[in-house]
């Protein structure tokens, strides 16, 4: 698929702007600060409803307006689709599909797919593990985005659960109490839980060839890099992916923990405290491997998904935004001729000579509010 | 900011739910400039609700009496009690019809986010209510939302040893939802199409 435009009105430091796209590569050239990833983050946004910068939507809104709209045209199978997103910070959004109002945005999940290169990829590798369980989360969704709603599920359910648990915790010093609902919590954590973990676990067995291969290919065959799934249920993991038997075994483990989980106040078992590992030969990644070999991993992790996404019909839209000045020269040539057949890939940089040549399709300037077309 | 009474107001009305700051300017501005009349009926209305409406004594519903339209219906069937979050969900169950029994509003959901306990709710009133062994079926009709379920499975689990029938609404209702918003075809046809509990 691809994106033929995009309009955005008080979108970021955009009041207004239309541009036209054309499949193949296309790089958004300007000097720091012009909006460049403002453009592309519009773009992820009516992917995902979300940004890869903030958590919440007021910082999207342009300063001193109410509200931000996102307009953008896909062009998939032969077939052209009108997504319009508008943002409302603190309230709903709403969302129209072809001029259509639809009851809720999360129903534009699906119509337009990406798959995100940036600088911050690396924390992907080197960081939390809660940056791993956002990549894997938004992979799911990305594939099957009726998961967005287990997943909001889920972590509403982790939210109530903690309070019980932290009021729980300090009316227990008090020497009171009320913990009659927690069993009530428990069964929702683990219908939700299983149906998580479940979908995380079949993504991470058909990510891993894939994850393997675009290493390969980006490190140029130096080791090879394993992903693992470690359960916070330990031991007590059963060797199935049927949703039934996780969610018993979550049962039971919140059964076990009960008392160490209301002495803390905190949720201790279920997919928010899971790790996807990263190993690379026989060592983690994290803490262990080069920068060089760090990159090599994340940009394996993005490629394996635009891999997997497109095996699934419906090839994503790349965007590598500004990644190219991060890598040394090989990793860059590799990475620019991996990508440079997908239907539609979008570049942006500061200056013209961090884009890879093969990259160089069309070209636009962005510069003091507006974007041109120079070839 | 404006001057004093004008600003009063805008935080007052500010202070309702679904009211933003912009729309309570509006509100306000729109009251400056209405008929005194008009004005003047907003207030009786508004002191008359504070003054004359009551929960009734026994399903905690909405009413100007002791008890409720529906409580003091003869012709309502005892044997069943159907368990709603607020009396609007009343409002929203009589208009489909599909029921005869009679109502019990807890007045809210489980909520710990919220700091809202089963002890926040009207439970006991509902316990005591059940006691003496005339209904014979519970109906679990609270929002199909995380809040509304979770109040519903601890209920189910609470009136279990009572030995009654407990069901739930069927599926249909869009999920994630409150209640109020289904459409009468589809609450009706969840109500019908209402299924056993089980603990
Ligand atoms: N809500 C907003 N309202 C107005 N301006 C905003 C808003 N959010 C961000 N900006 C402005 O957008 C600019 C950043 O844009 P962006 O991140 O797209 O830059 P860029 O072109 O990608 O730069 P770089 O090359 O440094 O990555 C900043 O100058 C910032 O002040
Ligand atoms: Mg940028
Ligand atoms: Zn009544």
């Amino acid at each position: 698929m691809h994106v033929s435009a995009l309009s955005l009105t008080d979108f970021r430091s955009w009041a207004q702007l239309d541009v036209e796209l054309t499949p193949g590569p296309t790089a958004l050239v300007g000097s720091n600060g012009q909006g460049k990833t403002n453009i592309v983050e519009a773009l992820l946004y009516v992917a995902t409803l979300g940004s890869h910068r903030v958590s919440v939507d007021a910082p999207l809104v342009r300063q001193g307006a109410e509200r931000a709209i996102v307009r953008a045209r896909v062009e998939r199978d032969e077939r052209t689709t009108l997504v319009e997103l508008e943002l409302n910070p603190g309230k709903a959004n709403r969302a129209r599909i072809n001029r259509g109002a639809v009851p809720r945005a999360r129903e534009v999940l699906g119509l337009l797919r990406t798959v995100l290169f940036a600088p911050e990829d690396l924390t992907l590798v080197r960081g939390d593990p809660s940056a791993r369980r956002t990549f894997l989360d938004d992979l799911l969704v990305a594939r099957v985005p009726r998961l967005a709603g287990v997943r909001s599920d889920y972590e509403r359910v982790l939210k109530q659960r903690n309070a019980l648990l932290k009021t729980a915790f300090l009316a227990k010093r008090s020497g009171g109490g009320d913990m009659r609902t927690l069993d009530v919590w428990d069964a929702h954590l683990a219908k939700t839980g299983s149906e998580l973990l479940a979908a995380r676990l079949g993504l991470v067995d058909d990510l891993q060839p894939l994850v393997e291969v675009a290493y390969r290919e980006v490190s140029k065959g130096q080791g090879d890099v394993a992903l693992g799934y470690r359960s916070s249920l330990g031991e007590g993991m059963p060797q199935s992916q049927d949703r039934e038997v996780l969610a018993a075994a979550l049962l039971s483990e919140l059964a076990r923990v009960r008392q160490n989980e209301v002495e803390r106040g905190v949720s201790l078992v279920g997919p928010h405290r899971d790790e996807l590992v990263l190993t690379l030969g026989s060592m983690p990644v994290k803490g262990y491997a080069s920068h060089g070999e760090s990159w090599s991993v994340a940009l394996a992790l993005r490629l394996g998904s635009y891999e997997l996404l497109k095996s699934d019909g419906g090839e994503p839209v790349l965007v590598l935004d500004d990644v190219f000045a991060e890598l040394d020269t090989g990793r860059r040539e590799r990475l620019a001729s991996l990508v440079q057949g997908a239907e539609q890939v979008l570049v942006t940089a500061a200056v013209p000579g961090d884009v890879p040549e093969q990259l160089m399709g069309g070209r636009y300037d962005v510069h003091d509010g507006a974007v041109v077309r120079v070839r | 900011m404006y001057e004093g009474a004008v600003q009063d107001l805008i935080d007052e009305l500010g202070r309702l739910p679904g009211v933003g700051p912009k729309s309570a300017q509006r509100i306000a501005f729109h009251l400056l400039a209405a008929d005194p009349a008009d004005v003047k009926r907003l207030v009786t209305a508004l002191t008359e609700v504070k003054d004359k409406v009551r929960f009734c004594r026994i399903c905690g519903n909405v009413t100007e009496q002791d008890e409720c339209r529906v409580c003091r219906d003869p012709r309502r069937d005892l044997t069943a009690i159907c368990v709603v979050e607020e009396s609007k969900d009343v409002v929203a169950i009589e208009k489909t019809r599909e029921f005869r029994g009679r109502y019990h509003v807890l007045g809210g959901a489980i909520s710990p986010i919220e700091g809202i306990g089963p002890d926040d709710l009207r439970v006991r009133e509902l316990m005591t209510r059940l006691a003496d062994g005339t209904v014979e079926e519970l109906i679990l009709a609270t929002d199909p939302n995380l809040e509304g379920e979770a109040t519903a499975a601890y209920l189910a689990r609470l009136v279990k040893p009572m030995g009654l029938r407990v069901t739930r609404l069927a599926s249909g209702l869009p999920v994630g939802g409150d209640l109020e918003y289904a459409d009468e075809v589809t609450l009706g046809r969840a109500f019908e199409g209402r299924r056993q509990v089980d603990v």
